[in-house]
């Protein structure tokens, strides 16, 4: 059934009635998302496209039993609208908005922690289930149902991705942008976990950036834990130190913090690595054939051994 | 952001943490007016730029008295000062920090900033004082303790002790002023919103008193709004000229050292494309995200900055339309070329909503752009462009 999200979600969009809100979600129904509702403080009882706007996420949650939020509000108000979702016991929260200060999202992860709420994001285009549920703002048309899981810090960059793997034919179980700040609330390794679990999943991709530790953290917990196969990628191989390439998080402030060290931890851990983002599809192609044999069924056991 | 030395020291201040008795200025002749004021006949000259490492460029001078101190000051200001952070050509000294003689007795490190893993601010100290941080983390490792500080509860007793442990504070006077100038520092470092405090060195002196000698703090970009006072700190003359033009335009732009101009939607695909340029055997000239909208007059904004770094000899245009249809920046390209005449070759590589119709308007325009279908064409096609 893929992970985190699909036909079972229902969801709210807080900040519906703003111009950002109010295009995504209706881009996600039109691809299929059961949207359920809106809320903006003040403008409860307002409807948006037939569906009712709600002043808290609480009466939200109370009206309509939803388990997801997607978060359009701008960064000053963002960490709060997180907080009111976890307050008001959401599943999953997906927040798009990009800029939010760092110090308040301190404040929001010390609370998701003690809570059972996920958060995807902030700075993230979502997450989608082919076929099933878009919640975000990536573009639904170049995906593909299938049994490849896909995990990035980017955004235009993992359509690239999708792309390339929808051109040759691989399909996709999940895809999760986690996003490009230095807190996210759910890191490579909570996802790498839940897509072994997952039976509609053959293999992983995941996409990283020059900054901070996630990487081969990831790399490590997959040779340690991971029986499907890996491919990844490091976007900022021309990165110079010291500099904020666009997202918050990535700048090299440590030499193990650039992509060629990257590269090369998730290369020991046995990750299929591409060496450039056009590789990404070829390289899920060779690693779906190779791990084939590898865990051929008994016809395939002479092959191996 | 970052700010000058003189400017954080002045922030620390406010909030209680100890610093030298110092001046800043941009006149020698306020040299002598400013020595008079200090407690002590020998004082610190302080080149203040952003860049690190200063005092190993000449850029911080120890002066016995004024004669010296107005002649270091002389060398010091206006000087173009090279360090390893500054590049080859170095960066021009506007200011000066003169402050106070201290009689140190030991250089301790001390920092806040970030733990991403962990999402928790983390506090770094170290015995090493006044050495180059990732020196000692390769070298000594067991020298650097570090503390997670939990929002909710702040800086603890135990953090404290922890830290005035590993650093060796046993007068009790000492610890005291220690445990303050901590507290005082997190203080800061939360509501000013930093994404960096870092005190290197740290001294104790012969009498007694714990300062911050040097000082190195970093905002948060993404909360500047709510510290309205922190524009001013700003220092444009720091920044590059083109950077600054971009930001006015709402860009993101970096410049670099190559020849292959790029615009690119998306920070990850704009890392992704400078990758794929390298791999090619090219060099990027810049990082240039022009973010998800990517409208004529974006586009046309991103090319007059393009065009203006001589170095460029080539442009390639990456664009991935999800929800952004590339027919419309395909015409925000012909507009731009009608504003920004085109001099170098242009590569442009449209993928996603409507790129059969994009390709065709750019190949009946007229205008010599070479078209590219994926993202390893464009970045082939842009490198065969320079090399004819």
């Amino acid at each position: 059934m893929s992970i985190l999200v699909g036909n079972h979600s229902r969801v709210i969009v807080q900040g519906i009635t703003g111009k950002e809100g109010g295009f995504h979600a209706s881009q996600c129904r039109e691809y299929g998302t059961n949207v359920v509702g809106g809320v903006t403080p003040g403008k409860g009882g307002q409807e948006f496209e037939g569906l009712p706007v709600f002043d808290t996420v609480y009466e939200a949650r109370m009206a309509t039993a939803c388990n997801v939020s997607l978060i359009f509000v701008p960064p000053a108000f963002a960490a709060d609208a997180i907080l009111e979702s976890i307050e008001a016991s959401i599943e999953l929260i997906v927040c798009i908005t990009e800029g939010i200060p760092v110090n308040d999202m301190v404040k929001v992860y010390s609370a998701l922690k003690s809570s059972k709420s996920r958060l995807i994001g902030p700075n993230c285009p979502g997450i989608i289930t082919p076929g099933q549920a878009k919640i975000g703002i990536m573009p639904g048309f170049i995906h593909m149902p299938g049994r490849v899981g896909l995990i990035s810090k980017s955004g235009t960059l993992t359509y690239e991705a999708v792309n390339q793997l929808t051109e040759l034919g691989i399909g996709q179980s999940t895809c999760v942008g986690i996003g490009g700040d230095p807190i996210i609330g759910t890191q490579f390794i909570d996802l790498l976990a839940l897509f072994e679990a997952d039976r509609d999943t053959d293999a992983v991709v995941m996409i990283g950036e020059i900054g901070g530790s996630l990487e081969p953290e990831a790399a490590a917990w997959i040779r340690d834990n991971m029986s499907k196969p890996v491919i990844g990628f490091i976007a900022g191989q021309t990165a110079p130190p010291g500099r904020r390439m666009g997202h918050a998080g990535a700048i090299i402030s440590g030499g193990d913090e650039t992509a060629h060290a990257k590269m090369k931890v998730m290369r020991e851990c046995g990750l299929f690595v591409a060496e450039t983002p056009a590789m990404i599809g070829e390289t899920v192609k060779q690693a779906l054939s190779q791990s084939r044999k590898r865990y051929a069924g008994p016809a395939g056991l002479s092959m191996v051994y | 952001m970052k700010i000058h030395e003189f400017q954080a020291k002045e922030i620390l201040k406010r909030y209680g943490v100890s610093v030298p008795v110092g001046f800043v200025t941009d006149k020698l002749s306020d040299v002598k007016k400013i020595h008079k004021k200090l407690p002590t006949e020998v004082c610190v000259v302080k080149a203040q730029i952003h860049a690190g490492g200063r005092g190993k460029g000449g850029g911080v001078k120890v002066a016995k008295n004024l004669q010296q101190a107005e002649k270091y000051a002389a060398d010091i200001l206006g000087m173009q000062l090279i360090t390893h952070q500054t590049g080859p050509s170095g960066q021009k000294v506007r200011k000066i920090l003169i402050e106070q003689g201290m009689n140190i007795t030991k250089e301790y490190y001390l920092a806040m900033t970030l733990d991403r893993t962990a999402g928790k601010v983390t506090a770094i100290c170290s015995t090493e004082g006044g050495m180059d941080i990732e020196e000692v983390a390769e070298a000594h490792p067991e020298k650097i303790v570090k503390t997670r500080i939990d929002v909710a509860n702040g800086i603890t007793g135990a953090s404290l002790r922890k830290m005035t442990k590993a650093l060796g504070f046993t007068d009790k006077a000492m610890v005291q002023k220690f445990h303050d100038f901590c507290r005082s520092l997190y203080q800061a470092y939360m509501e000013m919103d930093c994404s960096l405090v870092e005190i290197n060195p740290l001294v104790t002196t012969k009498e007694g008193e714990l300062f911050a000698l040097d000082c190195k703090l970093t905002l948060d970009d993404n909360s500047l709004y709510r510290h309205p006072e922190a524009a001013a700190l700003r220092d444009e003359h720091e920044e590059d000229p083109l950077e600054l033009e971009a930001q006015k335009f709402g860009l993101n732009y970096i410049k670099l050292d190559g020849n292959v101009g790029c615009m690119v939607n998306g920070a990850g695909l704009a890392m992704g494309t400078m990758d794929i340029i390298k791999y090619c055997g090219g060099e990027p000239a810049n990082f240039l995200d022009v973010g998800g909208g990517a409208s004529a007059a974006t586009v046309a904004n991103a090319f007059s900055i393009i065009t203006k770094d001589p170095n460029v000899k080539a442009i390639l245009i990456n664009i991935f339309g999800g929800i952004v249809r590339c027919d419309r920046v395909a015409q925000g390209v012909l507009d731009a070329m009608k504003i920004v005449p085109l001099k170098v070759p242009l590569v442009v590589r449209l993928s996603g909503t409507n790129a059969e119709e994009a390709r065709r308007m750019l190949n009946d325009s007229g205008i010599s752009i070479i078209t590219a279908t994926g993202i390893k064409d464009a970045a082939e096609k842009v490198v065969k462009a320079i090399r004819n």
